[in-house]
């Protein structure tokens, strides 16, 4: 199993006709995922060839939706239009399905239009939102599986390591090291690197108690903001599966932002040591060195009898 | 984005936030004249930096090094005090616990009328990222460093988060104003004021608007004696008018460069230069470098579009530090192939002669192509395949102590 989407997950596409938006379908059809169709306003009615099926393209959300009984989209859309394209599917999916998944890739998107955007979320339960600013949601298969964002598929493989992160680039370093050590995954969710988001660690690490397959979990977080310290506080109460953490940025210098918005150390608050510090407290096993989380990884699941060494 | 003391009051004093009588300068004849015009004896001469603590700072001459004047915030009472401290502080380094050690070269000056204070408060409009909103933070502890009062008196601070789909209601602007003890045209005053401030960081896309102090004066009125603002870069897109504001000599203008080739650069103290695409594995990568007993000279995110061009760019960039001992690039390869940013690396290497070690650790798509690029290559480059092979193939091979 895996946490919030499978195999069979219903994908549409906000923003399948620019170029980010085509090239990352092909992608994601390719990987197995169920793509039903796609989304831009003003282009309904044409169709967007993609390997092995042609999917039409509506103007709205309600409509795709309608039509394809899609469960989930992902947002493809200039940041600056981005806000909106959130707020259209969750309405979208909460008035017709009473819920369903929003995963927006968008980097750049204004603080308050998220400031905004997540309360109006809040108030339509049953809608996740993943991201901005991330890599999205992968769940690995049997044959193929479900890849909503712009990960490289290839790197992942079926398995019962759960895996959340902050960053793009360093989830894939993290799910490569479990490779390394012969771990596949069961879902991959990076949560995006912005001050204000969508999921955060906590409903992750809850899902991930709740999935029977997961049997352990890998958390990357980085410096900024104090999600992985609430996260350590939670996870040391609610949390009951092995936890390997890592977290970016020992040596960044305080005041400058590192690339993510949300990557900032501010009135000295923030910093890796303190997050490492609260991982520790918590009872999470930290990789000090992130070259080292296969490492980690591999002694904890041994300890745990979860392994052969 | 950061703007001075002085454009920030001039926005509070459009949307009806008081503050004093003020004349921004650049130099000491303006800074005179400015004290004749305020027809005011006291008044304040401030530096003009995109740092906290510049009353506490002290000035240095740029060249010598030698301290000019203790305290980069002045009351003066004449001409002559007024002459003075101008005198010191443009053109000289304001060293502050914010600036680094090098300080910051004032070129800005604030000439401020003064005024009757009868209390100091702190008052603060900030973006709360665990609450997911905006936090309206304010204590009777005025014109102290508020991290302390946060750390050693906790219940000095009062909050209250605007709700982004009504606002700020009235109600908790009335009970901000009595949690600082208000009354009379005081609380009225306040009540007005962060209404005006709200709207300002809504207005205008603010990460943060800062007021340290703010002071009641002796006739009630509430007055804002300094203003630090800080803009979300991320809104620029629809505030043109930000361009104005913008102060070119506040910004690194190597990350300047950076940003406008799409590449997100910071400058560090060590030795080890940084190639990477991703903020999370370039912050990884300077920690793997530290614990292998290196130092990174820089964090570089290359983004997830990087194409030739701007890896020339960044190599370019990376090169003109001329503390730099050797570089490390890491790529994991998604969108971006490995084997273009081999190719890459050879065509930066002849525009931009390379005379110091370079260690490469491709992973992900296409890797194996890449290395093969670089290692029939007939530069001198170290391959790896892990991220600990590479930060301890660059550190050994810089001489660095390597654990």
């Amino acid at each position: 199993m895996s946490i919030w989407i499978n195999e069979s997950s219903k994908v549409l596409v906000q923003g399948i006709t620019g170029s980010q938006g085509m090239f990352h379908a092909t992608r994601m059809i390719e990987y197995g995922t169920d793509i039903v169709g796609g989304v831009t306003p003003g282009k309904g009615g044409q169709t967007v060839d993609l390997p092995g099926r042609s999917v039409l393209v509506y103007d709205t959300m309600s409509e795709a939706i309608s039509e394809t009984s899609a469960e989930a989209s992902v947002i493809y859309v200039p940041a600056r239009f981005a806000a909106s394209a959130i707020t259209e599917a969750a309405d979208a999916f909460h008035e017709i399905n009473g819920g369903g998944l929003v995963v927006c890739i968008s980097e750049g998107i204004p603080t308050l239009d998220m400031v905004r955007t997540v309360a109006h979320i809040g108030q339509r339960p049953g809608v996740r939102l993943i991201g901005p600013n991330c890599p999205g949601i992968i769940s690995p298969g049997d044959d193929g599986g479900c890849k909503i964002g712009i990960m490289p598929g290839y790197i992942h493989a079926k398995g019962r390591i759960g895996i959340i992160s902050r960053s793009g680039t360093l989830t894939y370093e993290a799910v490569a090291q479990t490779m390394g050590v012969g771990e596949g995954q069961t879902t991959c969710i990076g949560i995006g690197g912005d001050p204000v988001s969508g999921t955060g660690f906590i409903d992750c690490l809850s899902a991930f108690e709740e999935d029977p397959e997961t049997e352990a979990v890998v958390m990357i977080g980085e410096i900024g903001g104090t999600a992985e310290e609430d996260a350590a506080k939670w996870a040391k109460e609610n949390f009951s599966k092995p936890l390997i953490g890592f977290v970016a940025g020992a040596t960044a210098p305080p005041g400058k932002r590192m690339g993510h918005a949300g990557a900032i150390i501010s009135g000295g608050k923030g910093t890796a040591e303190e997050k490492f510090t609260a991982f520790e407290a918590a009872g999470i096993h930290i990789a000090r060195d992130p070259s080292k989380i296969g490492e980690v990884l591999l002694d904890v699941l041994v300890e745990a009898g979860l392994r052969e060494s | 984005m950061n703007i001075h003391e002085y454009q920030a009051k001039a926005l509070f004093r459009d949307a009806g936030v008081e503050v004093q009588e003020g004349v921004h300068c650049t130099n000491v004849e303006q800074a005179l004249a400015a004290y004749d015009s305020l027809g005011s004896k006291t008044v304040a001469v401030k530096s003009q930096i995109h740092a906290g603590g510049r009353g506490k700072g002290n000035l240095y001459h740029p060249d010598s090094g030698k301290l000019a004047m203790e305290g980069g915030v002045k009351v003066a009472t004449s001409r002559e005090e007024v002459e003075e401290f101008a005198s010191n502080i443009l053109g000289h380094r304001l060293v502050t616990k914010q600036t680094g050690p090098s300080g910051k070269l004032v070129s800005n000056l604030y000439v401020e009328a003064g005024c009757a204070i009868a209390h100091e408060y702190y008052l603060a409009l900030l973006i709360d990222r665990e609450e997911d909103s905006v936090l309206v933070m304010a204590s009777t502890e005025g014109g102290v460093d508020i991290e302390e009062v946060a750390e050693s008196t906790p219940e000095a601070i009062y909050k209250a988060w605007v709700d982004p789909l009504v606002g700020l209601q009235d109600e908790q602007k009335g009970a901000l104003a009595d949690s600082l003890g208000l009354s009379g045209t005081a609380h009225a005053s306040f009540v007005e004021m962060i209404g005006s401030l709200t709207s300002i960081f809504i207005d205008r896309d603010c990460s943060m608007i800062e007021i340290n102090p703010l002071v009641r004066t002796e006739d009630g009125t509430m007055v804002a004696l300094d203003a630090k603002i800080s803009f979300d870069d991320s809104a620029s897109f629809r505030h043109p008018w930000r361009a104005d504001l913008r102060d070119p000599s506040e910004e690194s203008d190597i990350e300047v460069r950076a940003r406008e080739h799409g590449l997100s650069y910071v400058d560090l103290d060590g030795n080890i230069g940084c190639l990477v695409n991703g903020a999370g594995l370039a912050m990884a990568t300077m920690d793997v470098i530290k614990l292998y007993g290196g130092e990174p000279a820089n964090f570089l995110d290359i983004g997830g579009g990087a194409d030739r061009e701007s890896i020339t760019t960044a190599f370019g960039i990376i090169l003109e530090d001329p503390r730099l001992d050797g570089i490390l690039v890491n790529i994991f390869g998604g969108i971006i192939r490995c084997d273009m940013v081999a190719s890459s690396i050879i065509e930066a290497s002849e525009e931009i002669e390379l005379n110091i070690p370079l260690a490469v650790r491709f992973s992900g798509t296409n890797h194996s192509e890449g290395k093969q690029i670089l290692d029939d290559c007939d530069l001198d480059i170290i391959t790896a395949s892990t991220l600990a092979e590479a930060g301890e193939a660059i550190v050994k091979v810089i001489g660095g102590t390597s654990q």
